[in-house]
């Protein structure tokens, strides 16, 4: 076995320390960068239980039916009336989930969340 | 090992279903909407992939070591609570019941089954080690695997941590990296299976013990550990984190060139063992790793990511490669385990025309993905602002052709499960 073992070992602690790393310096947050507000958190519960990451991806993570919508609220020719719109009657290939209006309000608070978080990282 | 054959066939109904709401999802979202299909189709290929994993493994490890045939506690609870698991989660998504994350959409609450199934194995695994009659990089490979994926199990539930949740660049980062890594984890596995099937066809033991073979060894786990960073390039963490990613998954080059090395070597083999089922799979899976591995070098370039990023292109990537590396070592693990070569030639015509329907429609399967991926990508950058629905009209073209070489694919395996239904009757 010899040397083998010792280069598995040492390959663990560097991955081990490098995810610490990543997860700490990696994904540092300013303390003046967007928080999610109570109902921002509501909506991304919502989010997830609705299963809406099967057709949508965020930053490209999640199922490809339809558009990714990192952005989509700051869209100029979509953005907050459009996403509105949609979410209460949906539109073809969009699912219309009969949400109620404070589920929706909390969908797009959410949205608006993400939407802001990635536009200030982009910036700073 | 016939479960793990059940989610290969539930993997391409739910897939061929999931294509067809794509193209009609008005009638589906009335019945059985994508978003349900979805989680259906995809984690039934995760269970297929590591099910069939881990049975090959159970069995080969009856090989590697000195145990007798009988199953231990250990490898019963894992097998048990594996299955029952699966099966409620499919309860819950029948019932549209989600956890709303990538790839494992069920609740999380049901992860902990399946982490107690996973140590289970682990102990089933450990107590084999310790009576192996030898350690040939196979076995390193295994060992490498099964510890690997609880690491990764675990990091993929970080995010039940408020700490990790409260940011949403953690957040994201624990998926794509988790996942990222995981892949590798099982593909470990089974290309530690594919290395046994190799030396045991063969009967050259030394493929599994030179020094370079160590080394390739090593460099994969490296790129398991540290190449997940590809993923999030457009995630905005800090920007060290791409170079390393970047600059690791260069390193693959290496393999790359590797296997163009050893290509004449391949073919002189492939006359001597080409009428062996085995073989032919283990070839089959050879070809995709070089057709994907070009891919995922090119993806991994910032300049042609920007444009492949989020959309078919990363589907092409993923099913090329569950399907044409994994699903087919896996397939021609269990024609090994299952004796498929040894049975009558009426049996091993399904096999033979299967296979060759199968990989026909796999060509037609991934590039057409490709296409539709391409299409979307460069459109989103030339014409920003038009509706979604304008910008898929050239796509969805493309997603036809999916969805009928799916058809066929569906068609090639099930000729084959045939035979190797009948073969697990017997076995
Ligand atoms: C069955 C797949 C599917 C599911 C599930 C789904 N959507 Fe959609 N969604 C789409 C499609 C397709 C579009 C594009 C609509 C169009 O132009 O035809 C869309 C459009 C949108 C848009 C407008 C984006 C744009 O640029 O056009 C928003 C906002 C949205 N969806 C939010 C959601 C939310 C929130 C959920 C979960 C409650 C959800 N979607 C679930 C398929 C889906
Ligand atoms: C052994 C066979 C198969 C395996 C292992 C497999 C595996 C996968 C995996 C891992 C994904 C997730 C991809 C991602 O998100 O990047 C996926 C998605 C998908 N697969 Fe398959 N698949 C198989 C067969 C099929 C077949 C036969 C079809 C039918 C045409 C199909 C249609 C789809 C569709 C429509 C998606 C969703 C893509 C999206 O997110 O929009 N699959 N499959």
């Amino acid at each position: 076995m010899g040397i083998k073992p010792l280069v598995f070992i040492l390959l663990f602690t560097a991955y081990s320390g490098y995810s610490i790393f990543t997860y700490t310096f990696g994904t540092k947050a300013p303390s003046h960068a967007p928080h999610a507000d109570a109902l921002a958190t509501k909506g991304k519960l919502l989010f997830q239980q609705k299963n809406c990451i099967a057709c949508h991806q965020i930053y490209g993570l999640g199922g490809y039916l339809g558009p990714d919508l990192t952005y989509e609220m700051s869209q100029p020719t979509k953005g907050r009336t459009y996403a509105i719109a949609i979410l209460t009657a949906g539109l073809n290939k969009m699912p219309n989930y009969h949400l109620k209006q404070d589920e929706t309000d909390a969908l797009i608070a959410y949205l608006t969340y993400i939407d802001n978080t990635a536009r200030f990282f982009n910036n700073n | 090992m016939g479960f793990a054959l059940v989610m290969l066939i539930a993997t391409l109904f739910f897939g061929m279903l999931a294509s067809f709401s794509y193209l009609n999802p008005e009638f589906y979202n009335q019945y059985i909407p994508f978003y349900q299909l979805r989680p259906m189709h995809v984690s039934a290929a995760l269970f297929w992939i590591i099910g069939g994993a881990t049975s090959c493994l159970l069995f080969f490890k009856k090989e590697v070591s000195e145990e007798g045939a009988k199953r231990t506690i250990a490898e019963r609870l894992f097998i048990n609570l594996w299955m029952i698991t699966v099966v409620v989660i499919f309860l819950f998504y029948s019932f549209k019941k989600f956890g709303g994350r990538e790839y494992w959409e069920f609740p999380p609450f049901l992860c902990l089954p399946l982490l107690i199934s996973w140590l289970a194995l682990m102990v089933a695994w450990f107590k084999a080690w310790l009576k192996a009659k030898d350690y040939p990089l196979y076995v390193w490979m295994w060992t490498a695997g099964i510890c690997f994926f609880l690491f990764t199990f675990l990091e993929q539930n970080l995010y039940q941590i408020p700490w990790f949740r409260q940011s949403f660049l953690k957040e994201v980062i624990v998926q794509w990296k988790s996942n990222g890594s995981m892949v590798g984890s099982w593909n470990q596995i089974i290309y530690g299976c594919s290395l046994f099937l190799m030396v045991t066809l063969t009967g050259e033991d030394s493929i599994a013990r030179t020094k370079t073979a160590y080394y390739f060894f090593f460099l994969s786990i490296t790129n398991m550990m540290f190449n997940w960073g590809h993923h999030i390039y457009n995630v905005p963490s800090a920007s060290w984190l791409r170079d390393v990613a970047y600059g690791i998954s260069m390193t693959e080059w290496l393999f790359f060139i590797k296997m163009l090395q050893s290509f004449k070597e391949k073919m002189d083999e492939r006359r001597k063992f080409k009428h062996l089922i085995t073989y032919k799979f283990l070839i089959a899976a050879e070809v995709w790793v070089f057709f994907n591995l070009t891919l995922a070098l090119l993806m991994s370039i910032p300049a042609i990511n920007r444009y492949t990023h989020g959309t078919h292109v990363t589907v092409a990537h993923a099913m090329g490669t569950t399907i044409g590396i994994n699903t087919m070592i896996l397939m021609a693990a269990m024609s090994y385990i299952l004796r498929v070569d040894e049975l009558e030639i009426r049996d091993k015509r399904w096999v033979h025309w299967g296979y060759y329907i199968s990989q026909a429609s796999l060509v037609v399967f991934w590039v057409s993905l490709i296409i539709a991926g391409f299409l979307k990508g460069t459109r989103q950058f030339n014409f920003p602002h038009i509706t979604y629905q304008e910008l898929m009209v050239p796509v969805n073209y493309w997603l036809r052709v999916l969805s009928f070489s799916g058809a066929f694919l569906l068609l090639g395996f099930l000729l084959m499960l045939k035979t190797y239904f009948k073969a697990l009757r017997k076995a």
